[in-house]
């Protein structure tokens, strides 16, 4: 065919900004392809077991390499992410447990109590939690909140706690699982409390009337009327902060005291979150000439980013609006 | 009554009134006799209201003072480390400056926002403008997803395929594009929103006049849209200066200046002298992560009041 063959006939503006805005999704299928090619081999040979097994280790890396599955890994080689998986949905229930009551009391402060500019200065201090970056919430949290913790807290809640399970046992060194869940509840409150304080403000104000027309307190017109009336957007948020929090990684890594190999025994126990897993473990894995160590941490980011992906599209789903809580620009933006 | 703002839940009030139940209306002066609510509120119930508002303004309270727990310690501690020799010299081993890490965070923070403006700009305009077609539908869901896609994945795929798959070893390009990547979401969304909100009726006046639906959106729809594009162009800076994770395996570390090559040269950045310093044992060391933290924090917090007031004031 000649080249000349081809009419080049100019192309309509939409579709230039169609091809364009291809772009989103083309990044997205770009980072699910690349890591689903580049841990294939890895996933080859750790089979399912890789979510059930208890055990990272790369082998001897000193050693000659063998074959296993026709697979080139180091002998001794055996990957097993359990433990990471626990600490992720651990330490993420916690902040969820932690996060929703505080986060449904602040939005009731916000959009019940305060009004006007103090609203405002008082939505901006909740939603500058938010812009912390992750990395200074793991500063604070080493240079303050794990002393605290380790030092007068655990102790003494190991001590007077001992009867209920899993808070009895070593209070550790304040590294570990409620530290953790403790910072990432931090980090997404302002996520929960920023969408149920918009969807209280606008829940309509007839139910508001009718309620203190039946003689409602004004408490109780907020916590039996106007509250179940945001069910629906609590549950969405909730899944939304779930989704940040499974994925946080530095604030993770600096107060998670880091465990490898074992379930946590209390929830003072140090543990490991997947994201967390992938920072500490790449000096590591490199040290392995198969690559079979770094194809893992690439098996660990897809499973991941598929759960992420799981979750943020669930919970998307159920909000059905868009939402700039939780980023800087916050709120200002709905 | 939506103004809630009598007060009824507070028990002096509920008992005055049940004891003279007709009182002249507020000093209105007119004389009508208006009946006051009526209102006994048993204990239980008066009890339940005071604890929910207790415990509401004890979560408030609570983020309040963590917060300020967070602000103090960054800003007291980053406060009594700052020093000229931050900015003028380049980090050695555990002390020296920060003037590298500056450098490298402006340099990576601008060629992502290079990078995902357009795209995203573009995107969203797509997204907005053509909101009813199944692409754009299939796009906005994209961007949603693409939101919440943990950084470190990002970093893991910038790494496997731009470090080791591409060879370019720890690079700016390498870090530009995975933060141009976690942004451009946020700038496709922010821009679908500005346009989204603009009134219907100045399209229609600018198509009355002839215009092509080019110049409608390049020429009307996205200048005036341009508060809340810039908006999520400060978003997506705040974003990019403040992550650490997508950083440590594309852009590395560099102890020195950034030498002009966009492959094969890592460079520094503000938030990796945070996460390798602050455990450190000498305290040049740690006073660098205390300063990068402060400079972090302070910088991502007047963009984010910066943007603010961009949009309330375009609002006013």
């Amino acid at each position: 065919m000649s080249f000349r063959s081809i009419s080049f006939k100019p192309m309509r503006f939409k579709t230039w900004m169609a091809v364009i805005a291809g772009g989103v999704p083309a990044s997205l299928a770009a980072i699910i392809l690349f890591l689903v090619i580049y841990s294939w081999p890895a996933a080859h040979v750790n089979g399912i077991g890789f979510i059930f097994r208890d055990t990272w280790n790369i082998g001897n890396v000193y050693a000659n390499p063998i074959q296993v599955n026709g697979v080139t890994i180091m002998p001794g080689a055996r990957y097993g992410i359990l433990f990471l998986i626990a600490g992720t949905l651990l330490s993420s229930l916690i902040a969820l447990l932690l996060a929703v009551p505080v986060g449904v009391g602040a939005a009731i402060f916000l959009a019940e109590v305060v009004r006007g500019k103090l609203r405002t200065v008082m939505s901006v201090i909740v939603e500058l939690f938010a812009a912390i970056p992750s990395v200074v919430y793991g500063l604070w949290g080493y240079v303050v909140l794990v002393p605290l913790l380790g030092h007068h807290v655990y102790p003494f809640m190991a001590k007077t706690l001992s009867w209920l399970p899993f808070f009895g046992g070593l209070p550790g060194s304040g590294y570990g699982l409620l530290t953790a869940g403790i910072v990432l509840a931090m980090m997404i409150v302002p996520l929960i409390a920023s969408i149920l304080r918009d969807a209280l403000i606008s829940q309509p104000a007839a139910l508001r009337e009718a309620a203190m027309a039946l003689g409602a307190t004004k408490f109780e017109t907020v916590w039996r009327v106007l509250l179940p009336g945001t069910r629906t957007v609590l549950i969405g948020a909730t899944i939304l902060a779930l989704g940040r929090a499974l994925g946080e990684t530095m604030a993770v890594l600096m107060v998670s005291g880091g465990a490898l190999n074992y379930l946590p025994s209390n929830i003072y126990s140090p543990v490991s979150t997947m994201a967390a897993f992938i920072v500490s473990q790449l000096d590591s894995a490199l040290q392995d000439p198969t690559q079979m160590a770094v194809r893992s941490l690439a098996e660990i980011a897809l499973i991941l980013l598929i759960i992420s992906i799981g979750v943020n599209a669930l919970a998307r789903g159920i909000l059905k609006v868009w939402s700039f809580a939780g980023n800087p620009a916050g709120a200002v933006q709905r | 009554m939506i103004s809630g703002d009598d007060n009824h839940a507070s028990p002096e009030s509920a008992q005055a009134s049940s004891r003279s139940s007709l009182t002249i209306a507020g000093g209105s002066g007119r004389g009508v006799a208006v009946p006051k609510i009526i209102r006994k509120v048993s204990l239980g119930r008066r009890a339940f209201s005071i604890a929910g508002w207790a415990l509401t303004s004890l979560g408030v309270g609570l983020m309040v003072l963590l917060v300020g727990s967070i602000l103090w310690t960054v800003f007291v501690g980053g406060w009594s480390a700052m020093s000229p020799s931050l900015f003028t010299t380049v980090t050695q081993g555990t002390g020296g400056g920060l003037l590298n890490a500056i450098e490298g965070t402006a340099v990576l923070s601008v060629g992502a926002l290079l990078l995902a403006v357009p795209l995203g700009v573009a995107a969203g305009v797509y997204v907005a403008e053509y909101r009813y077609s199944r692409w754009a539908r299939a796009i906005r869901f994209v961007a949603d997803v693409l939101v919440g896609v943990p950084s470190i994945v990002l970093g893991y795929f910038g790494y496997v395929t731009m470090v080791e798959g591409l060879g370019w070893n720890f690079s700016v390009a390498a870090g530009c594009i995975v933060l141009a990547v976690m942004c451009l979401p946020y700038i496709t969304r922010s821009t679908e929103f500005a346009l989204g909100e603009l009134p219907d009726a100045l399209r229609e006046a600018a198509y009355a006049l002839g215009m092509s639906e080019r110049r409608v959106i390049l020429r009307v729809c996205l200048p005036a849209a341009m508060p809340g594009v810039l908006t999520g162009v400060m978003l997506a800076l705040a974003i990019s200066v403040g992550e650490t994770a997508p950083l440590l395996y594309t852009a590395g570390w560099s102890n020195y200046m950034w030498d002009g090559h966009l492959t094969h040269s890592p460079i520094g950045f503000l938030t990796y002298a945070i996460w390798t310093f602050y455990s450190e044992p000498f305290s040049s060391a740690v006073a660098l992560a205390y300063a990068a933290a402060f400079l972090v924090t302070a910088f991502v917090f007047i963009i984010n009041i910066l943007s603010r007031y961009i949009m309330t004031r375009e609002r006013i």
